[in-house]
C-alpha cells in the first residue's frame, strides 16, 4: 500500500480544472469533423453525381475513391502527412487531417449518393422530363428531393463514422479530445475515469442522431 | 523537390511486412470468429431475453457502434489497467476488434433473424421438426444469406481497423510497417508500400467472399 | 379418429372457439366453410398445436394433443399441414424441400428420402421440377409442393387452410385438382377453404362455423343444397 501510495505522489489526479482543457479538445473535435463532414459531403454528392451518369466516372473516379476505402485511415493519414514535407511545404496536423478526413469522407458519401440517385424511380423521372424539364431541372427539383431522403440514413452512418474516425487525426498530433485523453491519462494515471468521459462525449452527440435519423426513415416509409 | 526515394529498404524488408500481413489477416479473422458467436449471442438476447439481458445486449451494441473503435481499442489497453488488468497488445486488439465486430453484426442478425416470416417456422414444425432443427435446418441457413454481405463488410473494416493496433504497440502491418520505417527514416516508402498491401487484401478478401457466395447461395 | 371436445380457444380477451365438438372417421373429407375470423383456420391450429387451446380435449388416434406428456413433434408426424401462404423453404431445391423431413425427423437414408420425394412431386405433377428453386415456380407449383412435402411424411391425416386463397385465379384449378387426387387416395382431410362448390363436390360432410360455434353441419350436398339455419343461408346465398 505504501509503495503505491508513494508513486501516486508523482502525479496530480484528475480534477475539474482538467475539464476545460477536455472541452476545447471537444471544440477541437467537432471543428475538424464539421468541416471534413460538410466539405467532404459536398465533393461526395458531386462524385456520386459523376458515377451515376458517366461510364468513364465509374471507371476511373470509381476506382480511385475505391482506394480511399480500402486502405486504412490511419495509414492515409501518415502517409499523407509525411507526403508534403517532400513537396517541400510541411503542413500543419489541422490541415492534413482535414484534407484527408475530406477526401476520406467524399469517397464514402460518392457511393451513398449515387445509390441515392439511383434510388428515385425511373417513370418519375420520365414523368417530369415530359413536363419539359429540363436535366438540371429534373436533377434540382424532382432527383435531389427524393434521392436526398432516400441517402439521409446511409449519410448519417458516414457523418458519425466520420466523426468518430477524427479521433485517428490525433496520431498527426492534432489537439482533438482522443490525443487530450492520452495527456491527461499519462499525468494522472486515471484512465478509466477519462476514458468513461471522452467515451460519454462521443456517445452523446452519435447516439441521439442515430436514433433521430432511425426514426425518420419510419416515418418516411410510411408517407 | 529535393526529396530522394529510397526503395531498397522497403523492398528489403518485403518479407517482413508480408508476415506482418498475414499477423493483420489473423487478428482480423479470429475477431470475427469471436464476433460472429458473440454477436448471434448479442442477437438473441435482444430478441428473445429477458429484460436484464435485453438491457446488456442494448448497452453493449449502443457502445460499440456509438464510440470511436480507437477509444474502445484504448479501454482494453490502459482502461482495463484500472483495474489490475493489463492484456497483451494481440489481446488488446483482439478483444478490441471482437468488440466492435459483435456489436454491428448483432444488429444484423437481429435485422436478418426478424426478417425471416414466422410462418416458415411454423411450416418446419408442422413436418415434426424439433425447434432446434428447425433452427439449423431452416431459419439460420436463410439468415445466414441475408447478413453474408454485411458481414463481408464488417471483415473488410475488421482488416482496417486492425491497423489501430500500431498504437497499442501490436506488430501487425501497420505496427510492423511503423516500426521498419522509423528504423530507416523511409516512412513515405514504407507506408505507400502498406497502403499497397492493405488494398491488395482487402481485394483479396472481397474476392473470396464472392466466390464463396456464388457457391453458397444458388437460390 | 381426429375428435374434438368441448374445445374452448381464446387470444387474450377474446374467444375464438367456444366449445366446439367434432368427430373426423378415418377416410372421411370434412371441408369447414365460414366469414373469416369465425374460428376455422384456428381450429387447425390447435388440432397440430401450433395454438394451446383453453378448454376440453383434442384427441388424435387416442393421443390427447394438448397434454403436456404428449410429444408433439411425433404427433405431428401424422398430421400433415398446408397453410394459405405456401411457405416453401426458399433455400432448399424443391427435392431437398419435400426430402428434408424424412431425412431429419424419420431418419430415412438419403437415397430412401430422395425416392420418396421423387415420388410425391410425381404425383402432384412436379416431377420435372426437382432440382428447381421454389422462389422460380408459380403460387400453384408451391402450393402443390407444399402438399408435396406434407405427403412425403406420409401422414394420416391432412389439415389444409385456405390453400387457394392467396393464388391468381388461373391457378386455382391445379391445387384444387390435386386435392381430389387426394382424395381418391382416401386420404383423411380437413379443408378450410372459400371454395363452396369444390366443398360440395369433394367432401363427405362440410361444418359451417359462425362466430367461434359450428352453426350447421351436414352431408356436403344437403348443406350446400339445403341450408337449415338462417345463417347458413345468409352466408351461402352470399358467396354463391
Amino acid at each position: 500500500m505504501s509503495e503505491t501510495a508513494s508513486t501516486i505522489q508523482f502525479f496530480t489526479g484528475f480534477s475539474l480544472n482538467d475539464l476545460p482543457f477536455l472541452a476545447e479538445a471537444a471544440g477541437n473535435t467537432l471543428l475538424i469533423s464539421v468541416i471534413s463532414i460538410s466539405i467532404g459531403s459536398v465533393f461526395g454528392c458531386l462524385f456520386g453525381w459523376a458515377l451515376y451518369a458517366s461510364k468513364y466516372a465509374r471507371i476511373f473516379l470509381g476506382s480511385i475513391l475505391d482506394v480511399f476505402r480500402s486502405v486504412p485511415l490511419i495509414i492515409q493519414l501518415l502517409l499523407f502527412f509525411n507526403f508534403f514535407p517532400i513537396l517541400g511545404f510541411p503542413l500543419e496536423p489541422f490541415a492534413a487531417g482535414c484534407i484527408v478526413l475530406i477526401v476520406y469522407t467524399s469517397a464514402l458519401v460518392a457511393q451513398v449518393a449515387r445509390g441515392g440517385i439511383e434510388a428515385v424511380p425511373e417513370p418519375m423521372r420520365r414523368a417530369s422530363r415530359s413536363l419539359g424539364m429540363s436535366y438540371f431541372q429534373d436533377m434540382r427539383y424532382v432527383v435531389w428531393p427524393i434521392g436526398a431522403r432516400a441517402m439521409l440514413p446511409a449519410w448519417t452512418g458516414v457523418a458519425l463514422g466520420v466523426l468518430k474516425d477524427s479521433a485517428l487525426v490525433s496520431v498527426l498530433g492534432y489537439l482533438e479530445l482522443l490525443r487530450a485523453s492520452q495527456i491527461l491519462i499519462t499525468r494522472t494515471q486515471e484512465p478509466f475515469i477519462i476514458l468513461a468521459i471522452v467515451g460519454a462525449f462521443y456517445f452523446a452527440l452519435s447516439y441521439p442522431i442515430g436514433k433521430l435519423t432511425a426514426k425518420l426513415e419510419q416515418r418516411w416509409q410510411y408517407d | 523537390m529535393d526529396y530522394t526515394f529510397h526503395w531498397r529498404p522497403v523492398i528489403k524488408a518485403l518479407p517482413d511486412l508480408f508476415s506482418a500481413a498475414l499477423i493483420t489477416l489473423e487478428a482480423a479473422v479470429l475477431s470475427m470468429i469471436v464476433g460472429i458467436i458473440i454477436g448471434l449471442i448479442l442477437a438473441m438476447m435482444r430478441l428473445y431475453g429477458n429484460r436484464p439481458m435485453y438491457f446488456f445486449a442494448t448497452v453493449w451494441v449502443e457502445l460499440a457502434r456509438n464510440t470511436p473503435a480507437l477509444l474502445q481499442l484504448f479501454f482494453f489497453g490502459f482502461g482495463l489497467g484500472a483495474f489490475g488488468w493489463h492484456l497483451s497488445p494481440f489481446m488488446i486488439v483482439l478483444c478490441g476488434l471482437a468488440f466492435n465486430n459483435a456489436g454491428y453484426l448483432a444488429e444484423n442478425f437481429r435485422g436478418g433473424f426478424q426478417a425471416i416470416p414466422k410462418p416458415q417456422y411454423n411450416a418446419a414444425r408442422c413436418l415434426g421438426m424439433s425447434a432446434s432443427q428447425t433452427y439449423t435446418r431452416i431459419i439460420i441457413p436463410q439468415v445466414f444469406k441475408l447478413v453474408y454481405y454485411p458481414m463481408t463488410n464488417q471483415m473488410v473494416w475488421a482488416v482496417l481497423m486492425s491497423s489501430l493496433g500500431m498504437l497499442v504497440g501490436f506488430r501487425e502491418l501497420s505496427g510492423a510497417t511503423q516500426f521498419l520505417a522509423s528504423n530507416t527514416f523511409r516512412l513515405f516508402e514504407f507506408f505507400l508500400v502498406a497502403a499497397v498491401f492493405y488494398y491488395v487484401l482487402v481485394k483479396l478478401i472481397l474476392l473470396v467472399a464472392h466466390l464463396i457466395s456464388r457457391k453458397l447461395f444458388t437460390y | 379418429m381426429i375428435e374434438l371436445k368441448n374445445v374452448d380457444k381464446s387470444f387474450d380477451q377474446l374467444k375464438v372457439l367456444k366449445g366446439i365438438d367434432l368427430t373426423v372417421q378415418k377416410g372421411e373429407v370434412l371441408s369447414v366453410i365460414g366469414a373469416s375470423g369465425s374460428g376455422k383456420s384456428t381450429m387447425l391450429y390447435c388440432i397440430n398445436a401450433l395454438e394451446k387451446i383453453q378448454g376440453g380435449n383434442i384427441i388424435v388416434d387416442g393421443v390427447d394433443v394438448h397434454a403436456p406428456s404428449t410429444n408433439v413433434n411425433q404427433l405431428r408426424q401424422k398430421i400433415g399441414m398446408v397453410f394459405q401462404q405456401w411457405n416453401s423453404f426458399p433455400h432448399l431445391s424443391v427435392l431437398d424441400n419435400v426430402a428434408l423431413a424424412p431425412r431429419i425427423v424419420l431418419g430415412k437414408t438419403k437415397r430412401e428420402a430422395r425416392e420418396i420425394a421423387e415420388k410425391h412431386l410425381k404425383h402432384v405433377g412436379l416431377g420435372d421440377k426437382l432440382d428447381t428453386y421454389p422462389t422460380r415456380m408459380s403460387g400453384g407449383q408451391q402450393q402443390r409442393l407444399a402438399i408435396a412435402r406434407a405427403l412425403a411424411m406420409e401422414p394420416g391425416y391432412m389439415l389444409f387452410d385456405e390453400v387457394t386463397s392467396a393464388l391468381d385465379p388461373e391457378l386455382v384449378g391445379e391445387v384444387l385438382d390435386t386435392l381430389r387426387l387426394l382424395r381418391e387416395d382416401g386420404m383423411t382431410m380437413i379443408v378450410v377453404t372459400h371454395e363452396i362448390n369444390f366443398a360440395r363436390d369433394v367432401s363427405d360432410r362440410i361444418a359451417f362455423f359462425h362466430q367461434g360455434v359450428i352453426e350447421e353441419l351436414a352431408p356436403a350436398k344437403a348443406l350446400v343444397n339445403n341450408p337449415q339455419r338462417t345463417r347458413t343461408q345468409q352466408f351461402l346465398s352470399k358467396v354463391l
